[in-house]
């Protein structure tokens, strides 16, 4: 049993990861997040996506429960290609996209000699 | 009520069985993988859902992100309210895949509702990927004072 204290109450949501050669796309299911829930940082390496619900009032008594209440937060280490200027996100229906472009490749150039 | 799905009771009594994934987790994640699971990996094609009970309604949320309102069906037949769809993959060209935790594919959910309900004034609003389905109770259904007279 673990007892290692955890400070916020967070989940981590499903995610799924591709690559092509302009740069990488991440798509992360949180419903029940709207765009002002959505806080995503890049900090040196990483990059942390932190999704708040947007609080619910619903009428009446709880019969049955399986959704979660914890917000979801996840930390994904950058593949150091990746140009940190050019991230950007969007959220629809609850599922979260992040465009991450590779930095332009430096081409190979001919030097012209005078 | 009768509703179908295995639900693991919590992290820590599967744990033997999730240090495989938290082993490929490990060359992603920063170290938190401790983190709880959003849906644990028995759950992909059952939707979570929520059902709460009013004076007038019967309420039942389903999280269903990313799909496209037309594409989730909602039927509604002698009580029991079914909710299904199927998630279609997108086709990325040239991608190579990293991770996929994202279940695509059909679901479905039953949901056997306790009291009869009034089908024609049956809603359902659809957004940030939760389906928010409200039922109103029968007449017959909802709970009524009777005034008692004592001679």
């Amino acid at each position: 049993m673990n007892n290692r204290p955890v400070h916020e109450d967070y989940v981590a949501p499903n995610v799924n990861i591709f690559e092509t050669p302009e740069g990488y796309t991440l798509q992360a299911e949180m419903p029940g997040v709207g765009k002002d829930g959505l806080e995503i940082t890049l900090e040196g390496t990483e990059i942390t996506i932190v999704g708040r619900r947007t609080p619910e009032t619903t009428a009446g008594e709880a019969l049955f429960r399986e959704r979660a209440t914890a917000d979801y937060r996840r930390v994904f280490e950058l593949d150091p290609a990746i140009d940190t200027s050019k991230v950007s996100a969007r959220i629809e229906q609850g599922i979260l996209t992040v465009t991450l472009p590779k930095s332009e490749r430096v081409k190979p150039r001919k030097i012209t000699v005078d | 009520m009768n509703l179908l799905r295995w639900q693991t009771p919590g992290l820590t009594a599967f744990a033997g069985l999730s240090s495989l994934r938290n082993e490929i987790d490990r060359l992603f994640d920063a170290p938190l993988s401790e983190l709880g699971r959003a849906s644990q990996f028995l759950t992909g094609s059952a939707p979570a859902l929520d059902v709460y009970e009013d004076k007038d309604n019967f309420v039942v949320k389903a999280e269903v992100p990313g799909m496209e309102k037309e594409d989730i069906d909602v039927n509604l037949h002698d009580d029991i309210l079914s909710i299904s769809g199927e998630r279609k993959k997108e086709k990325l060209e040239n991608a190579q895949t990293h991770r996929t935790e994202r279940f695509f594919g059909r679901f479905q959910r039953t949901v056997n509702l306790p009291a009869p309900v009034v089908a024609e004034k049956v809603s359902g609003q659809y957004k940030d990927g939760i389906l928010t389905i409200t039922l109103p109770k029968a007449e017959e259904a909802k709970p009524k004072q009777i005034d008692v007279q004592v001679n």
